[in-house]
């Protein structure tokens, strides 16, 4: 199914969780932020949740700053 | 936060001892710039700054003449009510006084108040005591309505309120709150007042943050000075003009310099504080707050008012009484304290004037802004 | 001890240093380590997904450094409210620089956004270090609805002009409840110099570290002008003299009795 992450689109199997997308794109849950549809999630619901066909999903980390 | 603890920063003792080990050098740095910090303000205070005293006096008179021109404005007292269960023990309306009493009615009020009108006052300041007749307000607030359209600014000097008291007093037109500590010793406070509502320190030294929170438009702190030692009240009452102008920045804040005067009931006072001094307290509380309102009332000499007027003072009383309904019935009055400059308001708006200044009896009008009041 | 204390924490170091602009990850730790300050900034962006570089957190140690989150991007409240749950989302301490700059030339902070979304995070439990023109009304309004402490800018972002705004910081300064942080512009170490001795309680610098010749040695230079600065504020500054207009004595009154 597709959904789109940071504004592409992403082919993901059905019933793949949140996690299961962190991981396959080589982040590291401790230093991201993800909005998921639009809905800021905390760390606990990253593996609580299984992504849908056409969800939205951002994820954010830090960059450098002033 | 409220001013107690902001005093908590400064304890009394070491205020004292920086102020007594001040030096030469000190002084010239503090009045060398061009803003006090609290401390300088503190080192201006000290026997170390007498020396400078006719410097300190020019840099006030220069910053005043820059910060309101050449203007004097005139007040004038009205007492409501000399009812008291208090028993401040240099007050001449201390409740173990045997006093005649009275509470004036509300046409008193208006009675008494046309003839301050006629005077040409625009600006007047309440007083009563405290006393149960003045509980929930509503008194001082029916006072404030009826003789509302009689002046452009009202000011109350009475007892401490909370937060919506102030807010009342606001929406009925008062836009000025005058509230002495009387001393910033807690203990000497406690003390002097041994009963009454009044023995409530804190109570007292937080109520200019309420009618600050309450939105009065300016806010008036004084020591009566004369009962704890001058460095320590002078200090804790610019400190407490500094902090409320900081925190309540849409009110205007002004100082006054209450020097005990004999009262009913003769009470000597504990320190005695000198004309140098008090004209270092007027000249470096010029200095650390450029845009206080500085108010000297008819406590002092009329030689010693028309010295100091200069020097950075922009409020003057005039005509004051101090007896309630005493200018309706001339001649038969109690009085809180005894004035000593008993100049008519005509006579000292011609004083101002030769001194090359202006008098001010009305300086702006609610009703221009607040078209409910019209 | 003279520490700077923001919302009851104390820090040692009253220079705050920027992470962006620099060369790369290491020299930017480089230059924070040598700047001795305590307060690192840092920003949010999306995930670049095909080229995911070398993460800036492996190179600032939390536990040395208080990771200050701007929001910078926010071009009204909304995005800046946005930006800074995100940053709390991320494992930051709800502490949040709050940016709102739609002017996309000079990056000037909008006061009426800053506004909203200082009074909005400020609620939800945000330690808020608003950037802001320096204009002292504003300051005092942000004070009002509870931030830790107003940011006034010197000069726009990134001009190193330096304090070009000295008179109104001053007066923001002279007025301000809470600890006064001079941001942006400072483009010399004697700029943080005389922010400090003008009596700001701190300086935030990263454009004149990142590009100098050498970051780190340029960090050392700051870390002891903001020293200096300091030191001269609270020795007392020997102060310009101001001739008094010669005129008659005021206080002779004082010596005829």
């Amino acid at each position: 199914m597709e959904i789109t992450v940071n504004n592409q689109q992403r082919t993901v199997d059905t019933s793949t969780t949140l996690s299961a997308l962190i991981d396959e794109m080589g982040l590291d849950d401790k230093r991201i932020a993800i909005e998921y549809n639009r809905d800021i999630l905390s760390r606990e619901q990253f593996s609580t949740i299984t992504l849908q066909a056409g969800d939205t999903i951002e994820i954010v980390n830090f960059v450098g700053g002033g | 936060m409220s001013f107690s603890d902001e005093m908590q920063k400064y304890p009394a003792e070491l205020i004292q001892e920086q102020i007594a080990n001040t030096t030469s050098n000190q002084v010239e740095q503090a009045l060398a710039g061009e803003r006090l910090t609290i401390r300088d303000y503190a080192t201006l205070l000290s026997p170390a700054a007498q020396p400078y005293i006719e410097t300190m006096a020019q840099k006030a008179h220069q910053i005043t003449k820059q910060r309101f021109g050449n203007i004097i404005q005139l007040y004038t007292p009205m007492y409501l009510s000399n009812e008291c269960s208090n028993g401040c023990k240099y007050c001449g309306f201390n409740a173990s006084n045997k006093i005649p009493r009275a509470t004036l009615t509300l046409d008193e009020i208006e009675k008494e108040a046309k003839i301050i009108h006629d005077y040409g006052f625009r600006a007047i300041l309440l007083l009563t005591g405290e006393h149960k007749k003045m509980e929930d307000n509503s008194y001082l607030e029916a006072a404030v309505k009826r003789i509302k359209p009689l002046f452009s600014s009202i000011s109350i000097e009475v007892y401490p309120m909370d937060t919506d008291g102030y807010k009342k007093m606001v929406s009925a037109g008062v836009d000025g709150l005058t509230l002495y500590q009387e001393t910033y010793d807690p203990v000497l406070y406690e003390q002097l007042h041994p009963y009454g509502l009044k023995r409530n320190y804190i109570n007292r030294l937080n109520a200019p943050d309420r009618a600050g929170e309450a939105g009065l438009r300016r806010i008036g702190v004084g020591a009566l000075l004369g009962l704890g030692a001058f460095a320590t009240e002078a200090f804790h009452t610019g400190l407490h003009a500094n902090y409320l102008s900081k925190r309540y920045w849409r009110s205007h804040v002004s100082v006054s310099f209450p020097r005990i005067r004999p009262a009913d009931g003769g009470f000597a006072p504990i320190n005695i504080i000198d004309d140098t001094q008090l004209v270092q307290m007027v000249c470096a509380t010029r200095l650390l707050i450029p845009d206080a309102g500085l108010f000297l009332s008819t406590r002092e000499s009329a030689e010693l008012r028309d010295s100091l007027m200069p020097l950075g003072i922009t409020h003057m009383s005039a005509g004051s009484c101090t007896s309630p309904g005493g200018h309706a019935n001339e001649g038969k009055n109690i009085e809180q304290f005894a004035i000593d400059d008993d100049r008519s308001p005509e006579q000292m708006s011609s004083i101002i004037k030769e001194k090359g200044y202006e008098t001010v009896w009305k300086d702006w009008d609610s009703a221009f802004l607040n078209a409910s009041s019209i | 001890m003279d520490d700077l204390i923001i919302a009851g924490r104390s820090f040692r170091s009253r220079l705050m240093v920027g992470t962006g602009k620099f060369a790369s990850n290491a020299q930017m730790a480089e230059t924070i380590a040598a700047s001795g300050g305590d307060i690192v900034t840092v920003a949010l962006r999306r995930v670049n997904i095909d080229d995911q570089q070398d993460d800036l957190l492996n190179h600032i140690d939390r536990d040395k450094y208080l990771l200050l989150p701007n929001t910078s991007g926010a071009r009204d409240a909304d995005e800046a409210i946005r930006l800074a749950r995100l940053s709390r989302a991320a494992g930051c301490e709800p502490w949040v620089k709050l940016e709102v700059t739609p002017d996309p030339y000079y990056l000037l902070p909008d006061p009426i956004e800053t506004l909203k979304a200082a009074e909005v995070l400020v609620k939800e439990g945000f330690i808020v270090l608003p950037y802001i023109n320096a204009d002292p009304v504003l300051a005092k309004h942000l004070q009002e609805v509870g931030v830790a402490t107003v940011m006034p800018l010197g000069a726009p972002i990134g001009t190193n002009k330096g304090l070009k705004t000295r008179d109104n910081v001053a007066i923001i300064i002279e007025q301000a409840i809470v600890p006064v942080v001079v941001d942006a512009g400072l483009g010399a170490p004697s700029h943080a110099a005389e922010a400090m001795e003008l009596g700001a309680d701190a300086v935030m610098v990263n454009t004149a570290m990142a590009v100098a010749a050498n970051p780190p040695m340029m960090a050392a230079a700051f870390a002891k002008a903001v020293e200096a600065g300091r030191e001269a504020y609270l020795a007392g500054l020997g102060k310009q003299q101001n001739q008094a207009e010669a005129s008659s004595p005021l206080t002779g009154f004082l010596r005829n009795k």
